[in-house]
């Protein structure tokens, strides 16, 4: 396929513009990872984040941060936590602020004002977090890369890893540029499109291990052409299906939900394109012959056939 | 074999369309119920004039229902005025579904916090305290001991907490005094170390022994943190060990936070005291009932609870229950030199908790308040002769082997074995659980409806049978998480169904794509059918064993809603993998096996494939 190069060129491209923006922008990390007391209010009507945030600002919360959650009508605040509190009162004290903020904010508007709920994260638990995050996503490409070289060959693992880490890769840049929240569902989105996105690279796999060991003819290029053509029309319905339901999520879902579609949107979309263009590529790269996926069983007999 | 599976699934993911009554369950500590608490129960409800039904009960609790959440707090408080602080009222839920049912362990799904409200705290517990604790404890043992032994050091020091170190003028002290202390310290490494002409004996803890602390630390923090969340009257809370020195505490429902921390953080003590004597000033003593007696007990403190550090209750050389106290350094010595100059008189332990009511009032404009008031419940637990001049170690005898269980439970439940810190806390109000729930559930539904139109309009009769089996499976996964799976129901879990119902129909898709491939090729439908199936397996099981990987490493190494994510993602896989191949191998067979087949209501399946592919 002619457009290999050009998917190639285009993929670095990606890649290296979320590198870039991953190390200026970096990830607007959540509150699951950073540390913080976060406050979820609700508002009879539509809230002005303005008013809000001068009321904050003028009643010695200079570090709160307001943003809109889900509707016009919900918004959340975050303050970091307050470390002149000993460490063993920070979430009474966390309670507290949600309350007293809640009064402050009823007491400057008319607006029939409820708290939804409070979070809080303490320094310590979000950076062990972050870290166990870290670890999940090589221990899942770890497995899998084992799990691959030994159901195909060792080129096919190569192949979906580095479609993976593209996949990883550029829906983390995504997020950093667009400043997206990156927090525990999303990290949990990260994971399922691993999966998702390493389920399609297999299918197409699948094939061309078939077609290497069924027909006789052909060079490699083609036949890895030939089995992700093959495999294109399940590809797209497949993707097809689940962004209907992932629509159908981010649409009417509700807001704590969100984050996580719009993540797996991003992974699908991309998870798509690496299976077809990615992971094929690297294995053509790799020159996989059609020795790579003999069965070890039939090798002599196979072997007369060759030139 | 399907058609059970099938029925199965249907069987036990019925009983979360019946909705749950509210309810108030009502046990006591340690005591059993019995018909008279009924009775109390019923008239205080009718006094209320609360409508009840279904009054149900055995000697450990007992349960109410009500048609309402405003009829159900107004008897919580009815109830708990009449009964007493004896007993603990909770809020409960308690379901509808026919006893046949849940004789078969068919019951709902339990629901996450995010779905239904209430407070999640992650606490930590300070092994660095509790291992300090108990070497200070060993620090004051080896002073005492060599006190004894009349052994002379020059300076016992905290190295660090797990290491002290015992100064000596000579080597001759010191290996005696190592003798001395090897019996007693088992769990302890001895070294010897010279600096210049002092000899130094080093005491380490084992490994295993610091371990074991840890672990028993986590262990006694955990049983008092339940102890105390059942004082506060949750029903079905979650008290749930989480890494080395972690406790996750889950109490659904409940909606001030700042209550819960103070429970939770709540101070409970003994205070030791002597029997007032005879004829001593009224004001020198307090009145409390023993056993149906009232003991006059002196005012004077003559030891602090904190000093108490370890609570057991064993059997005597008789077989008889007992409980032994042990007490610190400073404690031993202080309650040997009072019982010394009181053997003879009777020394009285209190229980002393410090525990919060809700107190219901009408304010100036004549509507309700409530209002959370703290006290301290003090109780006489321990009424017995001084024999002889107590040690550091003493036990109380006297008391019933349940007695003595309970009374050993209350005392450890009364001091937390180490500090504990919130390091995370949420608070999800009920509207907001409410809403993911339902919000969640319409995403389940929306998708479902989305993709069945899809594959019926793309597969025709396949697309049917597919949909058939997406909905099997929809229900398979709900019927695993309700019937044998402790699994609990959260929003990520939910939109693990969600993407499943999305990944479901790829197995089928898979299947299908095949078999118009090989109709295209001009292969016969049956044999069409046959090939299809064939092939596509070892597709479908690869992709879905590296995905299940996937998911299982999450599940491990995953906590909160990475997990709950990861839980369904592993059933979805499984059911889908059944439904997807064997459910649909089964209807199509029933559609068109046993006959030959001219035709496939597959779709379209005369596709460009093959003239791209030549």
């Amino acid at each position: 396929m002619g457009v290999r190069k050009i998917a190639a060129a285009i993929s670095a491209l990606l890649v290296v513009v979320s590198i870039i923006s991953l190390t200026i922008n970096s990830l607007e990390f959540g509150l699951d990872f950073t540390s913080g007391t976060s406050v979820r209010l609700n508002y009879g009507g539509t809230v002005d984040l303005d008013e809000v945030n001068g009321i904050l600002q003028n009643n010695g919360y200079e570090d709160a941060v307001v943003v809109s959650f889900g509707t016009d009508r919900d918004i959340r605040i975050i303050l970091p936590v307050d470390e002149t509190v000993d460490v063993q009162d920070q979430a009474g004290q966390a309670v507290e602020v949600g309350a007293t903020i809640a009064a402050l904010l009823r007491s400057n508007s008319d607006a029939q004002i409820s708290l939804l709920g409070s979070d809080y994260v303490s320094a310590k638990v979000g950076e062990e977090l972050a870290e166990q995050g870290g670890l999940g996503m090589l221990v899942a490409l770890g497995i899998i890369m084992v799990y691959i070289a030994v159901r195909f060959q060792f080129k096919f693992s190569v192949g979906a890893v580095v479609a993976l880490a593209h996949d990883l890769i550029v829906t983390l840049g995504i997020f950093s540029l667009v400043r997206m929240e990156f927090n525990l569902n999303t990290l949990a989105a990260m994971l399922a499109i691993i999966g998702y996105s390493l389920n399609d690279t297999i299918v197409v796999s699948d094939r061309i291990r078939e077609n290497f060991r069924r027909m006789r003819r052909g060079t490699p290029i083609e036949m890895v052409n030939k089995s992700l053509n093959q495999t294109l029309s399940r590809t797209l319905i497949t993707s097809f299906t689940t962004l209907l339901v992932l629509f159908s999520i981010l649409i009417i879902g509700g807001e704590s939900t969100q984050g996580f579609a719009v993540a797996l949107i991003i992974g699908v979309i991309i998870g798509t394109y690496s299976s077809v263009y990615i992971a094929s590529n690297v294995i053509i790269y790799m020159k996989v012959t059609r020795e790579d996926l003999m069965i070890p069983l039939k090798e002599g007999a196979d072997l007369e056939g060759h030139p | 074999m399907v058609l059970l599976i099938v029925l199965w699934g249907l069987l036990y993911s019925v009983p979360n369309l019946y909705p749950d009554d509210e309810a108030l369950q009502i046990t006591t500590e340690g005591l059993s119920l019995n018909s008279a608490d009924i009775e109390v129960v019923t008239t205080a409800l009718e006094a209320a004039q609360v409508e009840f039904f279904g009054v149900e009960g055995n000697d450990t609790n007992l349960l109410v229902r009500f048609d309402s959440v405003e009829d159900q707090l107004r008897a919580k408080t009815a109830i708990e005025d009449a009964l007493g602080a004896d007993y603990i009222v909770a809020l409960n839920l308690a379901p509808t579904t026919p006893n046949w049912m849940q004789a078969i362990g068919a019951g709902k799904m339990n629901l996450g916090l995010d779905l239904q409200g209430g407070v999640h705290f992650l606490m930590e517990v300070d092994m660095d305290a509790a291992l300090e604790r108990r070497m200070n404890d060993n620090l004051s043992n080896v002073r005492t001991i060599l006190r004894e032994e009349r052994i002379r050091t020059r300076g016992l020091n905290l190295i660090s907490n797990s290491h002290l170190e015992v100064r000596f003028a000579n080597a001759g002290e010191r290996s005696q005094a190592r003798s001395e202390l090897i019996d007693n310290f088992p769990e302890m490494l001895f070294q010897n170390r010279d600096v210049g002409d002092i000899f130094i004996l080093d005491m380490r803890m084992t490994a295993d022994t610091i371990l074991q602390v840890h672990r028993d630390t986590l262990q006694a923090n955990r049983t008092t943190l339940l102890n105390r969340v059942d004082a506060l009257g949750v029903a079905e809370p979650t008290v749930q060990q989480q890494g080395a020195n972690r406790i996750v505490v889950e109490l659904p429902g409940v909606q001030d936070p700042a209550q819960a921390i103070r429970i939770l953080q709540r101070i409970a003590t003994l205070e030791f005291h002597l029997e007032a004597e005879i004829g001593a000033t009224s004001l020198s003593y307090e009145p409390y009932e023993y056993q149906g007696l009232l003991v006059n007990v002196d005012n004077d403190v003559i030891l602090q609870g904190d000093r108490v550090s370890n609570v057991r209750s064993t059997l005597d050389q008789n077989g008889l229950p007992q409980v032994q106290i042990n007490l610190d350094a400073q404690g031993g010595t202080q309650i040997n030199r009072v019982t010394r100059d009181n053997v003879g008189r009777m020394m009285d332990i209190l229980l002393i908790e410090t525990k919060s009511r809700t107190n219901t009032s009408l304010n100036e404009d004549g509507e309700e308040v409530e209002e959370i008031e703290f006290y301290e419940d003090k109780r006489l637990i321990s009424h017995a002769t001084i024999r002889t001049a107590l040690p550091r170690t003493f036990v109380i005898t006297g008391l019933t082997a349940r007695e003595a269980n309970d009374l050993s439970l209350l005392i450890r439940s009364g001091s937390l074995a180490a500090p504990m810190t919130i390091v995370e806390q949420s608070v999800i109000g009920p509207t907001m659980g409410r809403e993911n729930l339902e919000a969640g559930l319409r995403g389940v539904q929306v998708a479902s409806v989305l993709v069945v139109l899809f594959m019926l309009f793309y597969y025709r009769v396949f697309g049917m049978t597919a949909n058939v089996a997406l909905i099997m499976n929809i229900l398979l996964i709900f019927a695993v998480l309700s019937s044998f799976l402790p699994a609990t129901l959260t929003l990520p879990g939910i939109v693990g169904i969600v993407l499943t119902i999305g990944m479901a129909v790829d197995a089928n898709v898979l299947i299908f794509t095949r078999i118009r491939e090989e109709l295209s090729n001009g292969v016969p439908p049956q044999q069409a059918i046959d090939a299809g199936y064939n092939r596509a397996f070892t597709t479908i099981l690869d992709a879905n064993l590296t995905t299940f990987l996937v998911a299982l490493v999450l599940f491990t190494i995953g906590t909160g809603p990475v997990k709950g994510f990861s839980v369904t993602l592993m059933i979805g896989i499984l059911t889908s993998m059944f439904t997807a191949i064997v459910g649909t191998r089964s209807l199509i067979n029933l559609i068109y096996g046993g006959r030959s087949v001219q035709k496939l209501s597959i779709g379209r399946y005369r596709s460009s494939k093959q003239a791209q592919a030549t």
